[in-house]
């Protein structure tokens, strides 16, 4: 036991002592959750449309003053004919352009007529599709407030209701994801380059030659990492709740106890790694390429699993990235209980006995 | 005796430290000079200033007949430098060493290519040309990398620990190649702490904490301070 | 003499490359042993695999009465082993460092800090200072305190002396000596030819072969040619005319002279010395001399 103490704490002179792992270590959450949360987004604000107004009348009036008074639209040009169009599209000014036909007051009382028009930038596919949707969403609004005098028009309304995220802020979205990679990140990477240097250096060399068992090297490597990697996840929840309001539906213990869990078979990935690379560059290479590309693209983080190809979506099954996203999400947004996610959970303890036993098994008594 | 490398009071300070301490030295054309001291001492920076990558704080030396304080580039091209920790690249082959290397001091393709073939006969690398530089036995790899450093003909060439380690055998075959160039007029500058090393020069200089503190042949030395060998003088004065 | 180290026929490849061929060789206890050998030799192989770090192709090999094999978890708690680059942790400070060696090995400072003391108290003005910013000589000393901290049957210390100035290798030396007096077995390699004379005993080692082992003196005593010492002003034109001479078994620059060896079994060393001159080469003098280690290195690895 005196070994193993002695053993973390140089792990932690190691930590404090090297600013740049400091700062990957605390920096990088902070940053990340930050960049996610405000800059790279899901939402529209402010898109710049244009307007062709051919109609001219009271109800064409009212429903662009209400785009006008949206924080979502800007109207930035009125337009005269149809050719201008696409020259407005050309210039990459205006992301839509809004077309009210010549009779749309009368149309406007007649079911199953084209009412307006709206054509969209499809260059970002999504963009365009949630522009339309914005815009179909205020005109809707605009129908059922001023036409309310009026007997209700015959058309079956179709109404969307967003559960879990009601208003599809896209950070709620981005919080499990960032936590999973810098989870990953921090217990993967950090390992793996923590016992390759001690082979590079040399140190290593000293280890193997001492009566210390491999458990007792690989657990005083894991530990400190163990601890870190919890301040980390506490930073970001608390980053998304007080910076971006973000509720916990769900209880803090599971949500504890899952990301440990997730820790721990990340940690596992890493010695797994450090085992199988002799230089800190290799390790730092198949931790990038091998375990953080997939856990951004595969794990349903960005990318959504059920639109990828079939065998895409057999391969994110063994990433563990995906397990634990659908466990926070549970737990974060769905606010449900153990029963819904124990499935998930299993897969990820049997990954990371499979691991652990692995990297264990690898992990030399000699040098190669 | 024409001079090629000549320091006046060449001095270098870092703040309050005082690193190289007012040199003076000479050294002439022709001549195997070793450059020594204990780590620390001062010798890399000393040297660094007269290869013409670090600029005196006072004082100045002249090599190949340019100031090292303001005419850094003119020195540079006018020396050759090989250590033993990086001489060569290990991943190309004989000849594209030797065209890179000579290419950086503007040799044409033509003077490379006599160049070439010149290297390779001398030192009889006719079965290794197809090969990468790292799969020579380490004997014709220190030849080929000294070969290289001469390839502008130089008026002067700094070695930095050229032989340490090695094989007494493959040490020895390189000193003839370093006798051969300096009777050609080459002047060798080497620094080293291996005292083996030391035997083999002209004259050495040994450096104390920033000064030179002996200076003269390894015989005279040996004599000055009533010494079997150079290890002897090194401890004496390191004391 | 009960024998410590016991090697027999061990091999080692690496790939294409035989790193070491059916090495046999004996250390008894208590000696101060020294493996002699250029780089490339194979000295790091053998050391590893006596530190029980390398698994040999063939042969078999004890430490301190351990199989390097089959009891490696008691071998390694008996030796110290000191890598050929200085394994410090070089973000660590002195102090750290000796602990935290002290530490996995059960142990520490205060425990065998005689063992230690002569060596540490050089280092301890330095304890708060980080390994990395020490100087040469330093780090092989912290280096040689935190493989002793265990007080270590036997002790393997790879090129300890490597890249370290004369005056600390002189040190290093001197602290060698006074360990083996307190009972410990040390089996070192250099490449330093001049070391030699500082060992009980030695063994040549060359391209994975031993060449002869032997007490320094006994290596020279034995050693079966004449060594005529030559010195002239115009050392590099004699070599080349001796390079050719019809007599010349070796010619070999020894620092200010030239060491020439004869392949006639008698020879007439006036004779060799009138080719010189013959040849024009003023101021020649020449005495035969007992060889030196090197001669005798040289000789054997060029068979």
């Amino acid at each position: 036991m005196k070994k193993f103490i002695g053993f973390v704490k140089k792990e932690f002179y190691h930590i404090f002592r090297d600013k740049r792992s400091l700062f990957i270590l605390f920096g990088m959450p902070v940053a990340q959750i930050l960049l996610f949360g405000f800059a790279i987004s899901n939402e529209i604000n402010n898109v710049d449309i244009a307007i062709l107004d051919k109609a001219d009348d009271k109800n064409s009036k009212e429903i662009i003053v209400n785009l006008k008074a949206s924080k979502y639209f800007n109207v930035l040009d009125y337009l005269q004919s149809e050719k201008e169009i696409e020259t407005a599209f050309q210039k990459g000014k205006v992301k839509a352009v809004v077309t009210f036909d010549q009779d749309f007051a009368r149309n406007l009382q007649r079911p199953k007529t084209s009412k307006l028009q709206i054509i969209t930038d499809a260059t970002n596919p999504n963009v365009a599709n949630t522009i339309t949707n914005y815009i179909n969403s205020i005109v809707v609004k605009y129908q059922m407030v001023n036409l309310q005098q009026d007997p209700p028009p015959q058309l079956v309304q179709s109404e969307s209701r967003m559960f879990f995220n009601p208003a599809l802020e896209s950070v709620y979205m981005f919080v499990p994801g960032v936590m999973t990679v810098i989870l990953m990140l921090v217990s993967a990477m950090m390992t793996s380059i923590s016992i390759t240097r001690e082979k590079e250096v040399g140190t290593m060399e000293i280890l193997l030659v001492s009566p210390l068992k491999p458990s007792t090297v690989i657990a005083g490597k894991v530990v400190p990492y163990i601890f870190l990697s919890l301040i980390n996840a506490i930073v970001i929840v608390l980053l998304s709740v007080f910076v971006f309001q973000m509720p916990i539906m769900g209880s803090l213990f599971w949500l504890s106890i899952e990301s440990l869990l997730f820790i721990v078979t990340s940690l596992s990935l890493g010695i797994l790694i450090s085992t199988l690379s002799s230089t800190q560059q290799t390790a730092m290479m198949i931790s990038l390429m091998g375990l953080m590309l997939p856990t951004i693209l595969l794990s349903g983080f960005i990318f959504p699993i059920e639109s990828m190809p079939y065998p895409l979506q057999l391969i994110s099954h063994i990433i563990p990235a995906k397990w634990f996203i659908i466990i926070i999400k549970s737990i974060m947004l769905k606010g449900v209980g153990f029963s819904f996610f124990w499935k998930e959970t299993l897969i990820l303890v049997v990954m990371t006995i499979f691991l652990l036993g692995l990297s264990i098994k690898k992990y030399k008594i000699r040098l190669a | 005796m024409e001079t090629t490398i000549k320091a006046t009071n060449l001095t270098k300070s870092f703040g309050d430290f005082t690193a190289v301490d007012k040199l003076n030295f000479e050294v002439e054309k022709g001549e195997i000079f070793g450059f020594l001291g204990a780590n620390g001492a001062g010798k890399t920076t000393a040297m660094k200033m007269l290869i013409g990558i670090s600029k005196p704080t006072a004082g100045d030396a002249m090599v190949a007949n340019y100031k090292v304080s303001t005419q850094a580039d003119l020195v540079k091209k006018n020396i050759g430098y090989m250590s033993q920790k990086f001489a060569l690249y290990d991943d190309l082959n004989i000849k594209e060493n030797i065209q890179f290397f000579g290419g950086i001091y503007g040799l044409n393709a033509k003077t490379l290519q006599q160049k070439y073939q010149q290297v390779v006969e001398n030192l009889g690398l006719e079965n290794y040309v197809k090969q990468l530089v790292k799969n020579l036995p380490l004997g014709l790899k220190q030849k080929l990398a000294f070969s290289v450093a001469l390839l502008h003909q130089p008026k002067v060439v700094f070695l930095d620990e050229p032989t340490g380690g090695v094989d007494p055998i493959t040490r020895r075959q390189f000193w003839e190649l370093i006798y051969e160039a300096a009777d050609r007029g080459t002047t060798i500058f080497v620094t080293t702490h291996y005292m083996d090393e030391a035997e083999y020069c002209d004259r050495i200089s040994m450096m104390v904490d920033g000064k030179i503190k002996a200076l003269d042949t390894p015989k005279a030395l040996k004599k000055e301070f009533g010494a079997e060998t150079l290890n002897e003088v090194f401890l004496n004065l390191a004391r | 003499m009960q024998v410590s180290l016991q090697i027999s026929d061990i091999s080692k490849s690496f790939k294409d490359l035989k790193a070491l061929k059916h090495i046999s060789l004996e250390v008894r206890e208590n000696e101060l042993f020294g493996l002699i050998g250029p780089d490339g030799a194979g000295k790091t192989t053998l050391f590893r695999i006596l530190a029980s770090l390398l698994l040999p192709d063939e042969g078999q090999a004890n430490v301190a009465g351990f199989d390097v094999i089959k009891d490696y978890k008691q071998l390694r708690k008996n030796i110290g082993y000191m890598p050929g680059k200085f394994s410090l942790y070089q973000d660590l400070t002195v102090e750290e460092n000796l602990n935290f060696f002290a530490t996995i090995f059960n142990s520490s400072i205060e425990e065998n800090y005689d063992l230690i003391k002569d060596i540490y108290v050089q280092i301890e003005p330095f304890k708060k200072r980080k390994a990395g910013d020490l100087s040469g000589g330093m780090k092989q000393k912290l280096a040689l305190s935190c493989a002793l901290i265990h007080k270590p049957k036997v002790l393997f210390l790879d090129e300890p002396t490597t890249g370290v100035d004369p005056v600390s290798r002189n040190e290093f030396w001197g602290m060698l000596k006074k360990l083996q007096k307190k009972g410990i077995t040390i089996f070192v390699s250099t490449p330093y030819m001049d070391e030699a004379a500082l060992c009980d005993r030695i063994a040549f080692i060359n391209q994975g072969e031993i060449l002869q082992v032997d007490t320094p003196s006994a290596i020279v005593k034995n050693f079966a040619k004449q060594v005529l010492n030559i010195q002239t002003p115009s050392i590099y034109k004699a070599l080349r005319v001796l390079g050719s001479y019809q007599h010349t078994h070796s010619i070999y620059p020894f620092g200010e002279s030239l060491h020439y060896m004869d392949s006639r079994k008698d020879f007439d060393w006036n004779e060799v010395l009138n080719h010189l001159k013959n040849e024009e080469i003023k101021d020649v003098e020449g005495e035969l001399i007992s060889p030196e280690i090197e001669d005798v290195f040289m000789e054997l690895s060029r068979n």
